[in-house]
């Protein structure tokens, strides 16, 4: 704008800019409005000597007090640990069918058992502790080594068929491939079958199988064919399979050639703790007597 | 409107092409005047000073389980408590409510008398008012603070300087004080202010409110309103020509005269106004409203109340500066220049004996309740009582419930299926009780609870705690004989047998044959 255009209104001074022909007012502002834009430079150039701020070649600056977001995060991790400790000693001094008791403690440990569980558990019971094929549903009722709080505490200390340690849950089934008969197999798995409400395929082989079972099977399994969690054993009688899908070739299979499951001993990797905030978390996602 | 639009106080006449970059500095001296804007903003002074400062001191008994401070922002537990009424963060569009009557509530004042909030209830108003009282206090009205002001320094010119700022830290102090104890229970905050024990946030608000108060009440005043605060560009953009504004009425003042006897003895016209500057020495904005409606003005009457005791004074009528709205000032103003033919005509408005003339316009209250601010007057209250019929309608007991996901469900030893749900039952009545879960719609399901180890079926009694949301664990359990091959549909009932109390939740129990 060469020339100054003045508003005849107001008399002020207008920017010369104009939008359809209206025009800026150019009020003079007043003296400290300037001075607080010094004062923002001030603070901002305060500001990159008290941060971490100039980029270097290597580095930059790091600042008066040397403070960084990941030292911020240290800090905050730390303390959070801090809060956290006073629980993890209460869990460590107390039996673990006593944090039950306690709805606080109970609540602190569901909360890191699931946590633990997720980092640790998940690759091989699912991240919703369903299982899988070999692998236990830890939802439902059905316990090979027993639901209870205690029992839980002890499958995850120890582990299962876990040779590192010497308290580990041991047993195996027999190959019976090599004790019995194909035929044999055949009656065992037709009388197993018939035990969870199924029709087998030739009902003629239920009677010499349900000897066959008294006579190899029951001392693990139980007379009455409802497990011994001492043993491993399952409960052959209910509707969940954990090995086989539960059709009479399925179960031929598994008495012929059985395979079994390993689980490691987890008190060495994860420590007491955490093993006694996994026992309470999987003892409470429904099935924990 | 008048030959003036709004501009920041102090503008170079026209024509002047060296604008200087920088608003010359200027130091407003109000003046003390009286009369019943005066009185009327002296009242609303301590009434919204007591309602700022008293408020948190009231108590409000609401029983062992709650505090009982009246007025509560329970920031830590998220509650807000405004005496009977509790506020959960799930029920914050009470506040969107009140937001929204808020601004129906600014449209409705300003379209009706214009800019009121400014110049009475404004917060920066009602405390500058203050601060410019102990400034007189201690330092004398306008004429002795401009020489003070201007005198070289002496002890008397430090000691009365110094208790006016003094005393203006003491009630910045006080007002930043006064903020925090809406967050906590005011008398024990009282007391760990001084023993250090509040938090650093505590400290750190009320010297914020301090500096602000101090140096926006004290050292900038009305800069705040003319160059900081948005609020007078909006109010400005909703006035209209039925708007009542603090108006200076030339049709009768002008032209004004100081020597009015004589002007009238060699036969000019002459106006009402004496030219006293009475209106310019009271006015905390440092503006004069004879150069017509403006930025600057806040609308605080205070112009009004002098002109009144200089006309009541001289024996003329009141109201040479007066609340008028622009429709009214124009009528009368083509009145007394022929329809802005000439310049003002004093003998226009008025009879042959001096009184005037029957063709004024006078402020008709009816012009209030004109369609658009009964518009306003509508929608307010429609928001209002909407707002009051959800507060007394709603209930204080609510469930809320998570269906596991991972798994959909679970089959037991027997074949029957299992969901599980996360059920939370929200207590928001500050009494512990007793709420009855029930579930509703799978007549054969049983309904267990962790820890709750004895089968109760489908019903359970849950003790919750005082205004806090309890969560449980609930696992439904299906005979084998019972699943379908669908989703089915069932309920979640929370009641308070005491009180009849009852919410209900629509939720799913999925089995095997569910495709998902």
């Amino acid at each position: 704008m060469s020339e100054k255009h003045i508003d005849e209104l107001s008399g002020v001074e207008t920017t010369g800019h104009s939008w359809d022909g209206i025009r800026e007012l150019n009020n003079p502002m007043p003296r400290w409005w300037v001075w607080t834009f010094y004062a923002c430079i001030v603070w901002a150039l305060a500001y990159t000597v008290v941060y971490p701020s100039w980029p270097g070649l290597t580095t930059n600056v790091k600042g008066y007090f040397g403070w960084s977001s990941r030292g911020q995060l240290a800090t905050e991790l730390t303390e959070a640990q801090a809060t956290k400790a006073v629980y993890l000693e209460k869990i460590a001094a107390t039996p673990v069918a006593d944090i039950l008791k306690d709805e606080e403690l109970n609540r602190f440990a569901t909360a890191g058992g699931a946590a633990a569980f997720k980092v640790n558990c998940t690759p091989c019971h699912g991240s919703g502790a369903a299982g899988g094929n070999g692998y236990p549903n830890l939802n439902d009722d059905d316990w090979m080594w027993g639901g209870s709080i205690d029992e839980i505490y002890t499958t995850i200390t120890h582990g299962v068929r876990y040779t590192d340690d010497a308290e580990t849950h041991a047993s195996e089934m027999p190959v019976f491939g090599d004790i019995l008969s194909p035929e044999e197999v055949k009656q065992v798995a037709a009388y197993v079958y018939s035990l969870s409400g199924g029709a087998p395929s030739d009902a003629a082989l239920v009677e010499p199988g349900k000897a066959l079972f008294a006579d190899n099977c029951a001392s693990c399994h139980g007379e009455d064919a409802k497990g011994l969690k001492d043993f491993g054993a399952p409960n052959l009688t209910d509707a969940i399979w954990l090995r086989v899908d539960g059709s009479e070739a399925g179960i031929a299979g598994q008495v012929t050639k059985p395979t079994h499951g390993v689980m490691p001993a987890w008190t060495a990797r994860l420590g007491d703790t955490t093993v006694k905030e996994l026992a309470v978390f999987v003892h409470s996602l429904g099935g924990g007597q | 409107m008048t030959t003036n639009i709004p501009s920041g106080g102090g503008s170079t006449p026209a024509g002047n092409s060296d604008q200087p970059l920088y608003e010359a500095k200027r130091r407003v001296f109000a003046k003390k005047v009286e009369g019943r804007f005066r009185n009327f903003k002296w009242l609303i002074l301590a009434v919204t000073m007591a309602v700022y400062f008293v408020t948190p001191w009231l108590r409000w008994d609401r029983g062992e389980y709650a505090p009982n401070q009246g007025v509560l922002l329970d920031l830590a537990s998220r509650r807000f408590y405004f005496f009977p009424i509790e506020i959960w963060p799930q029920e914050f569009y009470y506040v969107a409510g009140l937001l929204v009557m808020a601004g129906f509530g600014l449209f409705l004042i300003t379209s009706a008398v214009g800019r009121a909030w400014c110049g009475y209830t404004c917060p920066q108003t009602v405390w500058v008012d203050l601060f410019i009282a102990v400034e007189r206090f201690f330092q004398g009205d306008r004429n002795a603070r401009m020489k003070l002001d201007s005198s070289p320094w002496s002890f008397d010119k430090i000691w009365r300087i110094g208790a006016t700022h003094l005393t203006w830290l003491l009630i910045s102090v006080a007002t930043g004080m006064g903020w925090i104890f809406y967050f906590g229970n005011a008398p024990s905050v009282f007391v760990k202010f001084f023993t250090g024990e509040l938090p650093f946030v505590a400290y750190g608000t009320v010297m914020v409110l301090t500096f602000t108060t101090y140096a926006f009440g004290g050292l900038m005043r009305e800069q705040v309103c003319i160059y900081m605060c948005p609020w007078p560009r909006i109010q400005a953009a909703m006035l209209d020509e039925q708007s009542l504004v603090v108006t200076y009425n030339d049709w009768r003042g002008e032209p004004r005269t100081r020597g009015a006897k004589k002007a009238a003895a060699a036969g000019l016209p002459v106006g009402d106004c004496v030219d006293c500057n009475a209106c310019v020495a009271v006015c905390p904005m440092g503006i004069d409203i004879r150069e017509g409606q403006q930025l600057g003005c806040i609308t605080c009457a205070l112009c009004i109340d002098a002109c009144d005791s200089v006309m009541d004074k001289i024996g003329k009528e009141r109201g040479l500066i007066a609340y008028a709205t622009l429709e009214e000032y124009d009528s009368n103003m083509n009145l007394a220049t022929s329809n802005r033919t000439t310049s003002i005509q004093p003998e226009k408005v008025r009879n042959a004996d001096g009184s005037f003339s029957d063709k004024i316009r006078h402020f008709d209250w009816r012009i209030i309740f004109r369609p658009r601010t009964l518009l306003y007057i509508g929608a307010w209250s429609a928001v209002g009582l909407a707002m009051l019929f959800l507060l007394f309608t709603r209930e204080r007991l609510d469930v809320n419930v998570l269906h596991d996901r991972n798994p959909q469900y679970v089959m037991e030893s027997d074949g029957s299926i299992r969901n599980g749900y996360t059920v939370r039952i929200l207590n928001m009545m500050p009494q512990p009780r007793t709420i009855r879960l029930s579930i509703d719609g799978l007549p054969n399901a049983v309904m267990k609870i962790n820890g709750y180890p004895e089968n109760k079926g489908q019903v359970y009694d849950i003790p919750v705690k005082p205004d806090e949301a309890t969560a449980l664990k609930v696992f439904v359990t299906l005979p084998k004989a019972d699943v379908s091959s669908q989703a089915e549909e069932m309920r979640f009932i929370v009641e308070d047998p005491e009180n009849g109390e009852r919410r209900v939740y629509k939720a799913v129990f999925n089995g095997p044959g569910v495709k998902k």
